[in-house]
């Protein structure tokens, strides 16, 4: 019956469209993969780790990716320090103090923050936040991982009150009930009950954190600097390693050539950090989720 | 004081504590858009709509970059939507519960964790090398449909998730195939929800910059695409390109774009924030 036929045509189509995604997953390993290779044909995967180093654009090459996981690094600890306390204590008080109607405005509110472009929160690090902080401190750069961390936190703050928030409205309202029949306060019963019970969530939501700080590229391109540099100083210009691939892309360099491949190690290496992140938060979402159901 | 004052002390003080970490938020983006209106706002006008990127920043407009990531977005639009919708019923609908629906499952809520970027350097590869795209429209469009498809999807198995199954029941006992049932009862009955999650997917799209940084747009054309396989800008690398420029006149000119580019994240998300409410009022099964 063609009626029939058509149903498994559909059926087919929208099989291969769910395809598309394992595709989309293959074509990223595999291109990773196939260009770092050739990548480590010339350059040694120990000096790649080890080298202190990273001037693959000058005359004298260093391969070293450790400067940029250090700038890497250094920016995601600033965003993350500024995000999580914020994000928690706004998750705790929205969960388990605001007025209704408080809550109903301000939750969409602050998700605008996650709504902005971050080419935008670039600009806002670089010609508003480093200026004033530089009244603070005079021997802050131009180009710096403080206020480019700064501002990634503040972008970051709605991804860690949601998913916190979303965790405190997960546990049973029992255990709050009984907290309060005890004559906890709000405050010790968000805090000995509330935050424990929901921990696993909050940490899922401090490693989405991380793993989301880790891969932004625009505010540290713009407001972090482009020089790798060894360092945990948050004062001067660093380099990341979304950046590097901004830079190397913004210039003329051939396919092909050992420059053109070290994009693709250093995005590999990035790939590397946040698959690892988001599959930690992935399974102890899963087990997080037994435990309630 | 006694103890039962000291901790309904404390818990006054974290309550305003709470007030404080939400208004800061806030009045940080305040703060923010006061000043890019400031900064911005006078340098507005139609020729600054209709002029071509140029050298001495009181000539310079965005035309070329909002005509880009016009063409971005409808091309992005056309790839990603049909894909995503349909992955998204085949997963909700025909996905079962075996090893490869999870399969699946696992492996879309990875390729959403994905930092960006990465979707760039995937682009450049695959379609501006080996199909040979070039630079161009096409293969930025593609890149970024790549990009949002996981939002999509998501929100596509979210809206289909809350037709009930007396829904597919009854299409069923009156001789509906499947197909029938999910292109007649279920899609309907869940286009308030798909339609929000795309509008969310596209206000994404229009302001990335850096996967469009690695497939290769510019930050200088000077003229705007005519066809999928031009050249391209788009208004990220527009800013971009002016913040990094030392000269006052260009920072000037990258608030102005802002405004832009803000107007329109904003107008979309209002769009779907506004679809959501109207649906979720109007269904009640």
């Amino acid at each position: 019956m063609s009626n029939k036929n058509t149903e498994k045509i559909i059926e087919w189509l929208l099989r291969l469209s769910a395809l598309v995604t394992v595709l989309t997953t293959i074509g990223i390993i595999w291109v990773l993969l196939s260009e770092s290779v050739s990548f480590f044909q010339q350059v040694s995967i120990i000096e790649f780790l080890t080298d202190t180093q990273w001037t693959p654009l000058y005359k004298d090459k260093h391969f070293g990716i450790m400067p940029l996981v250090s700038g890497t690094l250094l920016t995601t600890f600033i965003a993350v320090s500024v995000a999580l306390p914020l994000g928690l204590v706004i998750a705790i008080y929205l969960s388990e103090y605001a007025p209704k109607k408080f809550r109903k405005t301000v939750k969409p509110l602050l998700e605008i923050l996650a709504a902005v472009p971050t080419v935008v929160y670039g600009f806002f690090a670089l010609m508003v936040v480093t200026p004033f902080l530089q009244t603070i401190i005079p021997n802050l750069s131009g180009f710096n991982a403080l206020s480019a961390g700064i501002v990634m936190g503040i972008m970051i703050i709605p991804f860690v009150t949601s998913f916190s928030e979303d965790a405190l409205q997960a546990v049973p309202k029992s255990l709050k009930h009984g907290a309060f029949a005890l004559g906890s306060t709000r405050l010790q019963t968000s805090f000995r009950v509330m935050v424990p019970a929901a921990s696993s969530g909050i940490v899922v939501s401090v490693i989405l954190a991380f793993s989301r700080a880790i891969g932004e590229t625009m505010i540290v391109a713009i407001a972090a600097g482009q020089q790798p540099r060894l360092t945990a100083n948050p004062l001067v210009p660093i380099e990341t390693i979304t950046t590097y691939i901004v830079q190397v892309s913004l210039g003329d360099v051939p396919h092909g050539s050992l420059e053109y491949k070290t994009i693709f190690a250093a995005g590999m290496t990035l790939f590397v950090f946040t698959f690892i992140l988001n599959n930690i938060s992935f399974w102890i979402r899963k087990k997080f989720r037994e435990k309630y159901d | 004081m006694t103890n039962s004052r000291k901790n309904r002390l404390k818990d006054k003080g974290f309550e305003y504590l709470g007030v404080a970490c939400s208004l800061f938020g806030l009045v940080v983006l305040a703060i923010f858009i006061g000043d890019i209106l400031a900064d911005g706002l006078s340098r507005i006008d139609w020729d600054f709509l209709k002029s071509l990127p140029s050298r001495k920043p009181e000539k310079a407009g965005i035309f070329t970059a909002w005509t880009g990531s016009l063409w971005i977005l409808v091309f992005t639009t056309i790839i990603a939507f049909p894909l995503a919708v349909s992955a998204g019923i085949y997963l909700e609908e025909y996905g079962g519960n075996g090893r490869w629906s999870s399969l699946l499952e696992v492996n879309i809520s990875n390729l959403a964790g994905v930092p960006s970027i990465i979707y760039g350097l995937l682009g450049l590869e695959i379609f501006v090398r080996i199909f040979k795209m070039g630079n161009s429209v096409l293969a930025g469009a593609f890149a970024l449909a790549l990009l949002i498809l996981p939002i999509i999807i998501v929100a596509t198995r979210e809206a289909i998730r809350t037709v009930p199954p007396s829904i597919r029941a009854a299409s069923y006992a009156l001789g509906a195939t499947k197909w029938q049932t999910i292109w007649n009862q279920v899609l309907p009955a869940s286009m308030g929800g798909i339609f929000t999650g795309v509008i969310l997917a596209i206000s994404r799209a229009v302001g990335e910059t850096a996967p469009l940084i690695i497939v290769g747009a510019l930050a200088y054309v000077p003229f705007a695409p005519s066809s999928p396989m031009d050249e391209f800008t788009v208004m990220p690398i527009q800013i971009f390109n002016w913040v990094s420029r030392p000269q006052h006149g260009f920072t000037v000119n990258a608030a102005a774009a802002i405004i832009i580019l803000l107007l329109i994240t904003f107008v979309m998300n209002g769009i779907a924030v506004y679809l959501r409410n109207k649906w979720q009022k109007k269904i009640n099964w």
